[in-house]
């Protein structure tokens, strides 16, 4: 892992912050603040923090439906931003074998499965289109397309499609085996597979790291600030993003099963919700989320294949600010962890990471004291 | 002959060692309201799990003529056989309405919808809090909701956990006349109850369950009429 993450540096704020300590003098203390520095901290902060709001979000939403604390969130971000900066470079990305990879060993434990409990033709035949026929649809397409120039938004419609299966694949195999086990056993398999996930990363991205071109290159200056095509983008996807989700809990009967879920397992199991549906639905949307962010970091920092950790510990940090529960509280704690790293990263840029990460213990404090200890369902 | 609609063939169900049901066996026909009573521990709700799948068990259960012990929960319920257990396992914090849409679930759109204008038919109570959240209502509108959520998946069978626990007997005596409507309108119950009485007098076959085992079965009406067996297996309800 490389020492430092070269998380997001885009403006002159953070430049200058970079650039302070070597200024002689001062012992890396800035001399002066003004407002415009602290203006162009904001704007910083609140880009990184409303992905890290979409990061947060698809955490509470996993681990309300499974139960699982989905620690390779961050995998999803650096396979997404890799998928499509590699699309935008004309290469062929290495997502695409990782999707029959994934799909071919999904189909081997659905098969055994099979064997073991019957279910006959039927249930074989839809293990084959789900795990075999669709991510190899997926990932013929993408050979036809990479490399032609097709252009931004074509990647990043391709760069979801690649990347969503890949949540409830992944579910399939390393989760749905054990879906009634204890939050500890589910978070030490996530672990597990985050550090799987990681080498595979390294296995079929290579070391290299890319960067995308930025989506546009419009600016808008307001007032002191210069706001680029791409913060624009991510505000607006993100807001955009998070209405969807809400419409999809609030309105669509999926999303109502997966709430159902989420608030009580067996009585969502006695009118037909299969938890393992609502399982792999949840990474579904995780993956799909994690796709978005990636293409969303993608032009604004140079992404390798083991990236996407600390991104996703941030959103972490949010998500658990927010008790694991709450979305609204996770994405307003996902804007004040992007302000915080911020104004960290220019004040005590050395100490940015124990700074943001320091945010999680008053909250635990207060929560272990305030709240009632909830025993663990059995 | 009616058609038999649940078979439970000599069902055995253990927590780890101890047994908790063994050989039952007992049949439900469509139309009838048959009720599995005894007192508490005796094995009841257990067996009523075992049927619907949320436990393992020996023995072989059949539902409409199909096999259905390996089954899981969910593919009894598209089959038509339904749980209300007893303990409501309602989705306490989404709305009245949330709770029986997604008791269709597992059927259609345009035949959910019509069913859920029948059950607010039928439970008008729940029309009136359809916007209210579903952890925030009395316990005899959670048991109809209950109730309701399960009528949503259009049952063939209707399995009822001790429908009448801990509600005020005004609320019991509702209770049971739905039960005798639901009959009336098509649906089969399997009735497990302590309130012992108000369930023979609500069903046409009847079973008395005591450590795990079926020690007295026969039509409701007579184990009604015997005394000795209302008062050595049942008590005074």
């Amino acid at each position: 892992m490389p020492a430092d993450v070269p998380w997001i540096k885009t403006n002159p704020a953070a430049a200058l912050a970079r650039s302070e300590p070597s200024e002689g003098g001062n012992h890396g203390r800035p001399r002066a603040v003004d407002g415009t520095i602290l203006l162009f901290l904001l704007q910083d902060g609140i880009t990184n923090g409303a992905i890290y709001a979409l990061l947060g979000i698809a955490l509470v939403l996993v681990f309300a439906v499974t139960r699982v604390i989905f620690i390779p969130q961050g995998e999803f971000i650096a396979f997404g931003a890799l998928t499509y900066a590699l699309l935008e470079a004309g290469r062929l990305p290495g997502t695409v074998w990782l999707l029959i990879v994934f799909g071919a060993v999904a189909f081997t434990f659905d098969f055994v499965a099979m064997l073991k409990d019957g279910g006959g033709v039927r249930r074989l035949a839809k293990a084959a289109l789900l795990d075999l026929a669709l991510p190899a649809a997926i990932a013929g397409t993408a050979m036809l397309v990479a490399g032609r120039g097709f252009g931004p938004l074509a990647h990043a419609a391709l760069t979801l499609a690649l990347v969503t299966p890949l949540g409830p694949l992944l579910y399939r195999v390393a989760f749905m085996p054990i879906a009634s086990a204890s939050v500890l056993t589910l978070l030490i398999t996530a672990v597990g597979v985050h550090l799987v996930l990681v080498g595979l990363g390294l296995a079929f991205f290579g070391a290299e790291g890319v960067r995308a071109p930025a989506i546009s290159d419009l600016m808008i200056e307001a007032g002191p600030l210069l706001v680029s095509g791409q913060n624009l983008a991510v505000y607006a996807l993100t807001a955009a993003s998070i209405v969807a989700l809400w419409l999809f809990f609030e309105r669509s009967l999926w999303g109502k099963a997966l709430r159902a879920t989420a608030v009580n397992r067996l009585g969502a199991r006695l009118v037909g919700i299969r938890t393992s549906f609502a399982g792999a639905l949840a990474f579904g949307l995780a993956a799909l989320v994690g796709g978005l962010s990636g293409i969303l970091v993608a032009p604004m920092t140079t992404i390798y294949y083991d990236t996407g950790f600390l991104i996703g510990l941030k959103g972490f940090v949010a998500a658990i600010i927010g008790g694991l529960a709450s979305h609204p509280i996770t994405a307003a704690a996902a804007l004040a962890v992007g302000v915080v790293e911020s104004i960290a990263s220019f004040f005590a840029s050395d100490l940015k990471e124990v700074i943001v990460f320091s945010l999680i213990l008053p909250v635990l404090m207060w929560r272990s004291l305030t709240q009632t200890h909830v025993e663990e369902e059995d | 002959m009616t058609e038999t609609l649940l078979a439970i063939e000599t069902v055995s169900v253990a927590y780890g060692k101890v047994q908790a049901v063994r050989g039952v066996s007992l049949d439900v026909k469509a139309g009838e309201i048959v009720t599995v009573i005894g007192a508490n521990g005796a094995g009841k709700s257990t067996l009523l799990n075992a049927t619907i799948g949320a436990l393992g068990a020996q023995g072989a259960i059949r539902f409409l003529g199909e096999d259905i012990t390996r089954l899981d929960v969910e593919d009894r319920v598209a089959r038509g056989l339904l749980l209300v257990p007893e303990r409501r396992e309602l989705f306490s914090t989404m709305t009245v309405e949330d709770n029986l849409v997604l008791g269709g679930f597992r059927v259609p759109r345009g035949v959910a919808r019509d069913t859920m204008a029948e059950v607010y038919d039928r439970f008008p109570r729940l029309k009136e809090r359809r916007d209210q959240l579903a952890g925030t209502m009395s316990g005899g509108e959670r048991q109809m909701l209950a109730i309701g959520r399960a009528l949503m998946s259009r049952p063939k069978l209707l399995m009822l956990d001790e429908p009448s626990l801990g509600l005020a007997p005004r609320i019991v005596a509702d209770i049971f006349r739905i039960i005798a409507d639901l009959r009336a309108g098509g649906v089969s119950i399997l009735l497990v109850e302590q309130n012992a009485r108000a369930a023979l007098a609500a069903a046409d076959h009847a079973h008395v369950m005591e450590l795990g085992e079926v020690s007295v079965s026969g039509p409701a009406a007579e184990l009604a009429r015997d005394e000795r067996i209302v008062q050595s297996y049942l008590g005074f309800h």
